[in-house]
């Protein structure tokens, strides 16, 4: 059995690709209070985009961060200009309605163009590199997903508690009418945050590329995770996003290392110990009137 | 010159109409006051001044040279008509100055600004970082004409300010209204105190059941002739 440093420090780093998944469905859910099925499916797209522009022009995939992620940002500003901002309101179940119809349609729109192919984008040697730190061998690519994990979750942090546009982006979380007394459009509004989360899916979608393999059916699963990570950390908070990604990645990895077949249930198991003992996961958002 | 003209103004909630045939005109920099009993339409008018409610329709809804029937709220706003909301829905995430400075969005310059709001609420300054959650019901109503007064509007709504405030307090903010007042900006105030709305307006609307049952200066009404137009009592 594997020593229980390394089982942590890999549960951790697993957890910072968790984390990435989890927080574009944070924001998108906690501005838009849109629950986005299709979440997932996004992810996946950023991965066969990053795989076109490789594809296309001999340029490292961490490169092609740089051309997918305002890619996917305007598809998501898009997205809610054209569909979502159209599916408000207090009936709950037209978001999931939609959001479902567009994942099944971008999954058969992924396999009628790169069919049903696995793919992976290589990285070149940084994917194998490790370090040796005490007892635990540290891989190098999942320590740069972390860092990336946690560069975003503090990105998203200043952006939402230190910019005029934060101050927007929480006013109309708040009160998407009254917004417009002040001159806040709040369909712009919804389109920025929109645009700003699905950046963050591309980001996500080209490390997991990196990462191992894809093809266009694995949205559902990255969405169960995203979702399980945003609950377990606290609705409307980004840090707590994070943790649940963490808390995710380690339970998967405590599991593996009990039996390999453990590995998904014990994320879920973890998901749902949390809602039964505290249903507002581990770091609600402060309690509002 | 008339500032808002507003010309058979019609309301609905679904099936249900709220207003009917509503005509209005406030010149610039009067003081209307808009009374009535519960029901009568009060809120429903100023919401669809200010383009809040949806289910409506005006032969005319002019304000400053525009026809302001089909605009939402953000574009009235960026225009100089806002509005104070019943309840003062405060932005519950934001601190006390960020409620105020987000009345900069409407990209209005003019007199006020953020010293000159901690200067009209000597309170607020040292609540400036505080969640607005935390505040007294007279404080968050100060922070709720902050941010509308932020957006330098030339014609500001009040939905029932005075709601759930403590007497010295609705006074307060009444003598501060003078302020704003002199600053050019006409108000339109939804009142359930009859006393307060007389003492402070140039005109009176009287609603009754969705339409305007009377207008006058208030020298010009007689207590008899509030109460048949307020509840509908017929009048000897």
């Amino acid at each position: 059995m594997t020593n229980p440093a390394d089982i942590i420090v890999q549960g951790i780093l697993l957890g910072g690709l968790y984390a990435l998944f989890a927080t574009g469905l944070s924001l998108v859910f906690g501005v838009m209070r849109l629950v986005n099925l299709a979440h997932g499916d996004f992810i996946v797209v950023a991965a066969f985009a990053a795989f076109s522009v490789v594809s296309a022009v001999p340029i490292h995939p961490f490169v092609a961060i740089a051309a997918v992620a305002p890619l996917m940002a305007g598809l998501g500003y898009l997205l809610q200009l054209g569909l979502f901002n159209r599916l408000l309101g207090n009936d709950p179940l037209r978001p999931l309605l939609v959001t479902f119809g567009v994942s099944v349609v971008v999954q058969n729109a992924l396999l009628m163009i790169f069919s049903a192919d696995t793919r992976r984008l290589s990285a070149g040697s940084i994917e194998t590199q490790s370090i040796n730190v005490g007892a635990a061998s540290v891989g190098v690519y999942p320590v740069v997903v972390l860092s990336t994990a946690l560069a975003v979750t503090m990105a998203l942090q200043w952006i939402f508690y230190s910019t005029a546009l934060g101050q927007r982006l929480r006013a109309t979380s708040d009160d998407s009418e009254i917004v417009g007394l002040v001159g806040i459009n709040h369909l712009r509004v919804f389109a920025i945050g929109s645009a700003i989360a699905f950046a963050v899916i591309g980001v996500a979608g080209v490390l997991m590329a990196v990462r191992g393999n894809f093809d266009p059916f694995m949205g559902p699963a990255r969405l169960l995770v995203a979702f399980e990570a945003v609950i377990i950390g606290g609705l409307g908070n980004f840090w707590g996003t994070l943790a649940g990604g963490l808390v995710i990645g380690l339970a998967q990895s405590i599991g593996a290392a009990v039996d390999p077949a453990y590995q998904t249930i014990a994320g879920h198991i973890v998901f749902f110990a949390v809602l039964l003992l505290r249903p507002n996961g581990l770091f609600p958002k402060v309690a509002h009137q | 010159m008339t500032l808002l003209h507003v010309e058979d103004l019609n309301a609905f909630y679904g099936d249900l109409q709220a207003l009917f045939g509503i005509g209005l005109a406030v010149g610039e920099g009067e003081c209307i006051a808009v009374i009535g009993s519960n029901g009568a339409g009060k809120s429903t008018l100023l919401r669809s001044l200010a383009g809040l409610h949806r289910g409506k329709s005006a032969k005319r809804l002019n304000f400053a040279g525009r026809e302001v029937g089909m605009l939402e709220a953000n574009e009235i706003a960026a225009f100089g008509m806002t509005l104070v909301p019943e309840g003062r829905r405060l932005f519950s995430s934001l601190t006390v100055e960020e409620n105020l400075t987000i009345g900069r969005s409407a990209g209005r310059v003019g007199y006020w600004n953020l010293p000159r709001i901690y200067e009209l609420f000597p309170m607020l300054p040292e609540l400036a970082r505080r969640q607005v959650t935390r505040l007294s019901g007279g404080q968050q109503q100060m922070v709720a004409v902050g941010r509308a007064l932020m957006t330098n509007p030339t014609l500001l709504l009040c939905d029932e300010i005075s709601l759930g405030l403590a007497p010295v307090v609705v006074k307060g903010m009444y003598e501060n209204f003078r302020r704003v007042r002199g600053q050019g900006t006409a108000l339109v105030v939804v009142e359930q105190d009859i006393g307060q709305a007389l003492s402070v307006a140039d005109r009176i609307y009287c609603l009754r059941r969705g339409a305007v049952a009377l207008s006058r200066r208030p020298a010009e009404f007689t207590r008899d002739q509030i109460a048949a137009a307020y509840f509908g009592v017929a009048e000897a």
